[in-house]
């Protein structure tokens, strides 16, 4: 996706409703701007998020994806976030050594009084994913030479 | 394919004036399965809602997108609009064009894209939409408190006057727990007895108030609303409805070498005892490990003295099965053990105490009726140092990390209570911090301080070491003039740290509540569920939770008193639909979803399955509704994708990040 | 291999089990196969040889439903396969009588054919082996014929049986993890590249799924509509790009490393490095762990500490 040939990447942000979400709603409503690449999806927890969803994403050509939970001890069901957290570090370990660039995902907990981390963490995940470009590698694991 | 209605929203200008609605739209029409869309002022005014209403009987839509302000904020309300209007409320989703993006964005171009990328992922989602059906079920209208002490018998009162019945399990043979072994309680130094045992009688007499003492909890099953929970009833060895509670047995049994639990080992007690004159009930037990009768065969002095023929040495457990609709953990505390604290020779002298042994010995029921005396000689001791965060704050592992919050308060309490009645008595405080937050806490400090002259210095206390002379030399630092101190001492008293009563870990087990890592059940939420614990219909009163003092514990235990009511007088409980359901042609039985449910809602059992014709018995995952809160760890743990979340299933995540993607 | 042969008669005739699991002699000695053998008659075709390099623990799955037990013939690192099935509830414990045979490091004909002897008629399963060949009779050293997977063994002891039969060797020579060592010291270009390079020649013929022992789903994701990922007619779908990626996380904490991937992949694709990479991060983040040694044990990714390793850690230079 490109206006006036700028690279616009695609953002997929997975939010859990309790606290990231409402960190999001909470930027919104205190006018805390980001750039218009992210799009959330909203799901009940951190521990939702299949690694499945995000190789879609990429697959579906995604340029990153990030994945926001309430922080560790904080999580609305308990634990859901621990489990997450173990499951995205070995998925993010597992991209790196797959030589897949290892700044296209990202791990963020932000609580819902944290509008200002939202927007600040999806500025600078926007401007590294521009500064990667466009995700060729995740798209690209299996083509044919 | 669904027929889709998007309801595009203006929210006055606050999403207009951002992003062109009309486009939005326009664009949506495209969408496969959309059959109708608009754009109103206000979608979630009267007139909006029936707008919505309205395309729903034309249009005879299946399901709705709403582009407005955050599910958050008027998912609920969308979600009732279309019940009333016929529609299953879980046909709604929510494209958040506000919160997530006209407010957020400046450029209408930009923003407009944006909105209609987010309503197709809702419209994507929708498309595979479900009906749900909220579930229901019923509540036994009668709670379970575990633990008998102020927390608990605060908890169960308020419930019991709410016209609920309500059971106390107390593991010791009366109810009253630390705070009948207080002997006055700051900030108004009122006397401990004279507060609690009101209420001990109170509770004891409630028509709603049933009390098990010498009974432990051994089995929890089923969910909120609906627990079954056997309680294990210890053979007390005395007949309850005969005891006329004399006391006579208690005089006349010869075995009179056991600990007394009650005085902290200060003095001992008989093999059939009440552990206080106060006791509730008033019936005593036999400690059949100290009972001759029991360990020998010979005595059986307590039945021959019993005029009332209430001793029976044949008496068995009993297990009491019991259904309840809300359970309380109110289990309290205890005190750390000082095994690994050495420098402060507890293990060696008689004369270092901790704070709770020192009330034993200032109560006038005490194991020295109420005199300030050495233990080890009788003496009254002229020089007394109080040490401060025995093993609170400690980053080692032989303490906890975290503040026991009621010491710096009972050591003001004890230092102000022995210079008022012994003004020759030196009173000198070790402290790391003094920490006072409370209604007339700092200024009940400033009295010990000012008004009673009790030295307090900042420091740590390195060592104690008992001299041959029989006095303590104390050395330690003062930080604030940057010296070292050493002093003797007649007597030391240590501010030893508060834990979760042992038990705790098991119960918590039993009902699935959580635990942390120091032991305190975890509430459901620190801030805004803080005596409800994560696992639904469990309460949290006192200082199971978290160190608290007796106002703290009354407030809390009132406070979960009142979410128990709130769930007994309902007479149905709904469940959230969006709980997560297992394909059982899938299911591997493996076991894993189990492993990481917060809830214990998910069990397994062998049953028959039709495998595309056939037929055979398989370990299969159950979840329970009522239990599960839908947090989706399952779903992603299990490796064959046969547990799914229903609302926000595979499928449906799936479809939204395609169509953000796209 | 008699003794082992006379024993699984004994049991078989006395009734203590209903059939045997063991291999099959082929054509040739370098072929047998995995097979059931119901009745004593049968039993004249089994052998075990030192080229019965399949893992058997997962046919224990289709053999727990059967009437009666299953004798098992399993190799020490086949054993953690078969408590990991225990452990998954795929297969029954009391439906298994294990016999824990010896190994000594197993033979690959492909890798004999690797060590460059062409032209092969006949080989035995000795040590050294011998080998006919068009050109005439060669010896070559046992390791030179053994699987790449035996030079880093877990060791000799079973983890779970009935009895023990045979002897065991140690044959761990190397680290396991010093492919993935290799590799994470490459640059991320030469990663990717050397990853495009492998899985390019991957034909999606499944071998790997169904041999793995830790994939025993009864029905893979792969197969099913759950995640909308069954669109075999498209090459570009989503199943083709990533499957290797999910299949391994799928096993990441059930996986014992036995390295059957790797063994029947008919393109060659060294799969076991997406596993160990796994094992390999589980070990350092989380704490050792091997999957199959307690079936009790609770995996990696079903439980957590509060301490654990946040998600950056793999962008502030990796898991190493």
């Amino acid at each position: 996706m490109s206006i006036n040939n700028e690279f616009r990447p695609k953002i997929v942000a997975f939010c859990c409703n309790w606290c990231s979400y409402a960190g999001a709603d909470l930027a919104g409503s205190s006018r805390l701007a980001y750039p218009a690449d992210v799009k959330i999806i909203r799901v009940p927890c951190s521990c939702r998020v299949n690694p499945m969803f995000i190789l879609r994403a990429f697959e579906k050509g995604a340029d990153g994806v990030i994945l926001c939970g309430c922080h560790p001890g904080d999580c609305h069901y308990s634990t859901g976030n621990y489990y997450a957290r173990r499951r995205m570090t070995l998925l993010f370990s597992m991209l790196d050594y797959m030589g897949v660039e290892n700044g296209r995902t990202r791990v963020e907990w932000v609580s819902a009084a944290e509008g200002v981390k939202f927007s600040t963490t999806m500025n600078e995940f926007v401007e590294k994913i521009r500064s990667l470009g466009e995700n060729v590698r995740l798209g690209d694991l299996r083509c044919k030479n | 394919m669904q027929r889709i209605g998007v309801f595009v929203c203006h929210c006055g200008s606050n999403i207009a004036a951002t992003v062109d609605v009309k486009k939005v739209v326009e664009m949506v029409l495209l969408e496969p399965g959309v059959v109708h869309a608009e754009d109103y002022q206000y979608m979630c005014s009267e007139a909006g809602q029936a707008k919505i209403g309205a395309a729903i009987a034309d249009k005879k839509l299946t399901g709705i997108v709403v582009c407005s302000c955050s599910p958050r904020m008027h998912e609920a309300t969308f979600r009732k609009c279309a019940e009333r209007y016929g529609l299953n409320p879980y046909m709604v989703e929510i494209a958040n064009i506000r919160e997530h993006c006209s407010w957020i964005h400046k450029d209408m171009q930009e923003a407009t894209e944006k909105a209609v990328i987010l309503a197709r992922a809702a419209i994507a989602k929708v498309n595979l939409n479900a009906p749900l059906q909220a579930g229901e079920s019923r509540v036994t209208k009668r709670a379970l408190v575990i633990g008998g002490g102020i927390a608990g018998i605060q908890t169960a009162l308020d419930i019991a006057d709410a016209g609920y019945e309500v059971d106390i399990v107390e593991k010791t043979p009366s109810i009253g727990g630390r705070m009948s072994q207080l002997d006055k309680t700051f900030p108004t130094l009122d006397c401990s007895a004279c507060i609690l045992t009101p209420k001990m009688v109170d509770a004891a007499g409630h028509p709603n108030i049933n009390i098990y003492t010498y009974s432990e909890v051994e089995k929890v099953s089923g969910f909120v609303g609906d627990f079954t929970v056997d309680i294990r009833k210890k053979a007390r060895s005395v007949d309850a409805t005969k005891c006329t509670g004399c006391g006579v047995c208690q005089e006349k049994c010869p075995s009179k070498k056991t600990p007394s639990e009650f005085n902290r080992g200060l003095g001992n007690r008989s093999a059939i005892y009440t552990p206080f004159a106060q006791a509730i009930p008033n019936v005593p037990v036999i400690d059949r490990e100290a009972c001759l009768k029991f360990k020998t065969g010979k005595c059986g002095v307590c039945e021959k003295v019993c005029q009332a023929g209430a001793i029976d040495y044949a008496q068995q457990d009993e297990i009491i099965t019991e259904k309840y609709g809300a359970i309380v953990v109110a289990t309290g505390f205890d005190t750390i053990k000082l095994d690994q604290y050495d420098e402060y020779a507890y293990n060696q002298s008689k004369d270092v105490i901790t704070s709770l042994e020192l009330e034993r010995i200032m109560n006038a029921a005490g194991p020295t009726k109420g005199h300030l005396e050495r233990l080890s000689d009788g003496k009254a001791p002229k020089e007394i140092v109080f040490v401060q965060c025995v093993g609170s704050r400690c980053s080692d592992d032989r303490g906890k990390p975290y503040c026991s919050k009621i010491c710096c308060m009972y050591t003001a309490k004890h230092a102000m209570l022995i210079r008022d009645k012994y003004p020759d008595v030196n009173v000198t405080v070790f402290y790391i911090d003094v920490r006072t937050p409370g209604k007339n806490f700092d200024e009940f400090y400033r009295r010990a301080v000012e008004e009673y002259g009790v030295n307090y210095i900042k420091g740590q206390v390195g060592k104690v070491a008992p001299q041959p002379d029989g006095s303590l030399l104390v050395q330690a630092s003062d930080l604030l003039d940057n010296k070292q101190i050493k002093m003797k001492a007649d007597m030391v008293v240590l501010a030893t740290a508060i834990e979760p009563n042992q038990g705790v870990r098991n119960i918590a087990t039993m009902l699935t509540a959580s635990i942390d890592t120091n032991n305190f059940l975890t509430e459901a939420h620190p801030k805004l569920r803080p005596v409800e614990s994560p696992t639904a219909g469990v309460f949290l009163s006192g200082v199971c939770q978290g160190p608290k003092d007796i106002p703290e514990t009354v407030a809390q235990a009132g406070a979960a008193a009142v979410k128990v009511i709130g769930l007994l007088a309902k007479d149905k409980l709904t469940t959230n639909p969006c709980t997560a359901k297992p394909d059982e042609l899938l299911c591997n039985g493996c076991g894993n979803c189990a492993k990481v449910c917060p809830y214990g809602a998910i069990t397994y059992e062998v049953r028959q399955v039709n495998d595309h014709g056939i037929r055979e018995d398989r370990r299969l995952a159950n979840v329970n509704s009522a239990l599960c809160q839908g947090c989706g760890a399952c779903t992603v743990t299990c490796p064959s994708g046969a547990m799914d979340l229903q609302g926000f299933s595979n499928r449906q995540l799936i479809a939204e990040v395609d169509a953000i993607c796209r | 291999m008699q003794e082992l042969k006379n024993r699984a008669i004994e049991l078989l005739e006395n009734g203590t089990v209903a059939r045997v699991l063991g291999w099959k002699i082929g054509e040739n000695t370098y072929d047998p196969e995995p097979a059931f053998f119901d009745s004593v008659e049968a039993m004249k075709d089994f052998v075990y040889n030192n080229f019965c390099a399949a893992n058997l623990s997962k046919y224990m799955i289709e053999a727990s439903k059967l009437e009666g037990k299953t004798l098992v013939c399993l190799k020490p690192c086949d054993s953690y396969s078969f408590n990991q099935l225990v452990s998954d509830h795929r297969v029954d414990r009391e439906k298994a009588y294990i016999i824990g045979v010896g190994c000594k490091g197993k033979l690959s004909i492909e890798q004999i054919k690797k060590s460059g002897v062409k032209g092969i008629l006949s080989v035995t399963d000795s040590d050294p082996i011998q080998v006919e060949t068009l050109y005439g009779n060669k010896e070559l050293p046992y390791t030179a014929g053994m699987l790449s997977r035996c030079f880093s063994c877990k060791g000799k002891e079973h983890v779970v049986y009935d009895e023990l039969i045979g002897e065991s060797a140690e044959t761990s020579t190397v680290d396991r993890f010093d492919e993935v060592r290799r590799i994470e010291a490459m640059t991320p270009e030469e990663k990717f590249a050397f990853f495009q390079a492998e899985l390019s020649k991957c034909i999606r013929c499944n071998a790997c799924r169904n041999v793995c022992p830790a994939c025993n789903c009864r029905k893979c994701v792969f197969d099913g509509n759950k995640f909308d990922s069954a669109q075999k007619a498209n090459v570009d779908s989503f199943e083709e790009k990533m499957f290797h990626i999910i299949r391994a996380f799928h096993v990441a904490g059930r996986c014992t490393d036995c390295g059957e991937c790797s063994r029947v992949c008919p393109q060659g694709i060294p799969l076991h490095l997406f596993n160990r990479k796994f094992i390999k991060d589980i070990n350092t983040l989380y704490g050792e762990y091997q999957a199959g040694a307690d079936p009790e044990a609770k995996g990696p990714l079903t439980s957590f500490t509060t301490e654990d390793a946040e998600p950056s850690i793999v962008s502030k230079g990796g898991i190493v």
